[in-house]
């Protein structure tokens, strides 16, 4: 991947998508191999929102390549609340660290940094725009799986501000993916994503009922749906009901389905589901690890190649 | 003598806008940062029989002529439109306006929780795709209302 910043899912091409996948096939086979890869180099994370899952799996990730990393604390307390700007504090930070890993509630936030500084930036979820790390670890639970061509993915929930959504539908068009789009009429996918996948030439398939369609998945990306997305509580309750999967909904499945979420879950999943072969995010959480750290080794022999390049000139 | 020009007197020196889409001359006027108050004289043509377009508008402004940023915001909303340059009463250069690929500082973003809204120090900057404009930074695309988030 020769990319300097990881942004959005659109960025990626299939070799690009690629090469991070076999590194991290590489990352899982032989951890040890990468151990000390970036000793001396500091990690900071950014996180404007609240997060456990992604912040957790990242500062892991850059342990096990040597990294040190470094944190902004509460946002409540830190100079966010004093009213500097982003693109301030991320000039700042930037002198702070090697690279820098971002979570912002604004979309395009993650954009705005990238243009402010040298340093590699990731995106970790911007508003409900985009979140490509977990997208390249969702693709790499599927390949490993399933394999990336010839599939049936169906993807159910919050389409319209789920960032994780927006950047797997983004990537799965590099592959020979039928994509599913289940949700109910007020979630579907937004005029942006759309626009990407019909410029990819991709078929948008739209359902309101999971049942239309589960029988021909390969993979089910169950993703929540919030209730401060709905005016009416009652409506929530009554729209979210029909989202969510238990044991018994997937008796009409194939055996080899793959249930994916990137978690948190509430009610979405039954813990039923757990119990069965089909369940598979925790694996897809797990995977973080050796997918963000051949993502960061990725992105920092980038910006060491480009300190290389600048110094010959 | 066509039937525009019964309609609207011709100016001395300054810029005719032709060819403008029915009902766009006042967002012409916004894009311009014409209020009134600048003293330029202004004369606006609105929904005149046109053979190309059916009904067009038409904006004349004195002692003014338009900038290439100006150029490239025109374009969006009024696509047709040809821009007259006159001086002693001659049309001294006549252009049509050609979409650009990127429209920067001009436009806001109709996402409220776009980077741009939130005081950053930075100029938005859209891209121009098939029917509209996008967003750089949230990729929210704007279509048939570009003309409602002119920011000048």
């Amino acid at each position: 991947m020769r990319q300097d910043h990881l942004i959005t899912a659109t960025q990626l091409s299939r070799d690009d998508i690629e090469a991070v996948l076999d590194r991290a096939r590489e990352v899982a086979d032989d951890p040890g191999a990468f151990a000390d890869r970036h000793a001396g180099h500091v990690l900071a994370l950014c996180f404007f929102e609240p997060s456990t899952r992604t912040r957790m799996s990242f500062d892991s990730a850059a342990k096990r390549l040597g990294m040190e990393t470094i944190g902004m604390g509460d946002v409540d307390s830190s100079s966010v609340s004093k009213g500097e700007s982003l693109s301030d504090t991320v000039r700042v930070i930037e002198g702070y660290a090697d690279a820098m890993v971002l979570r912002h509630p604004s979309e395009g936030a993650a954009t705005l940094a990238a243009e402010h500084v040298s340093v590699p930036v990731v995106n970790a979820g911007d508003g409900a725009g985009q979140h490509p790390s977990q997208t390249l670890l969702d693709l790499h639970t599927i390949r490993e799986n399933h394999g990336l061509d010839d599939l049936t993915v169906g993807i159910m929930g919050d389409l319209k501000y789920g960032r994780t959504v927006h950047s797997l539908a983004a990537a799965l068009t590099n592959f020979d993916v039928n994509q599913h789009f289940i949700s109910p009429e007020s979630l579907r996918l937004p005029r942006s994503v759309r626009f990407d996948l019909h410029e990819t030439g991709a078929q948008l398939r739209e359902h309101t009922d999971l049942d239309d369609v589960l029988g021909d998945l390969d993979v089910l990306y169950v993703t929540r749906i919030q209730k401060e997305r709905f005016p009416d509580e009652n409506e929530y309750h009554r729209v979210a009901g029909e989202y969510q999967i238990d044991a018994e909904t997937l008796d009409d499945a194939s055996d080899d389905l793959t249930v994916m979420h990137p978690l948190p879950r509430v009610d979405e999943i039954a813990p039923d589901v757990d119990e069965t072969d089909h369940a598979t995010y925790f694996e897809q959480a797990h995977n973080g690890i050796p997918v963000r750290m051949a993502l960061l080794d990725t992105l920092m022999e980038n910006a060491e190649a480009d300190e290389e390049t600048e110094a010959d000139r | 003598m066509s039937d525009h020009e019964l309609r609207v007197s011709k100016i001395r020196d300054g810029t005719v806008i032709d060819h403008v889409e029915g009902g766009q001359a006042l967002n012409v006027l916004a894009i311009l940062g014409i209020d009134g108050s600048e003293g330029f004289g202004v004369s606006v043509g609105m929904n005149v029989p046109s053979d190309r377009l059916g009904r067009k508008d038409i904006v004349k402004v004195e002692e003014r002529e338009l900038s290439p940023s100006e150029v490239d915001v025109l374009s969006l909303i009024a696509p047709e439109a040809t821009i007259n340059i006159v001086r002693d009463f001659e049309v001294v250069e006549k252009n049509r306006v050609t979409r650009p690929d990127t429209v920067t500082g001009v436009l806001s973003c109709p996402n409220r929780n776009c980077i741009t809204n939130a005081d950053e120090p930075i100029e938005t900057r859209f891209d121009v795709v098939a029917d509209g404009v996008r967003c750089d930074y949230c990729s929210t695309i704007l279509r048939a209302d570009i003309a409602e988030h002119i920011d000048v």
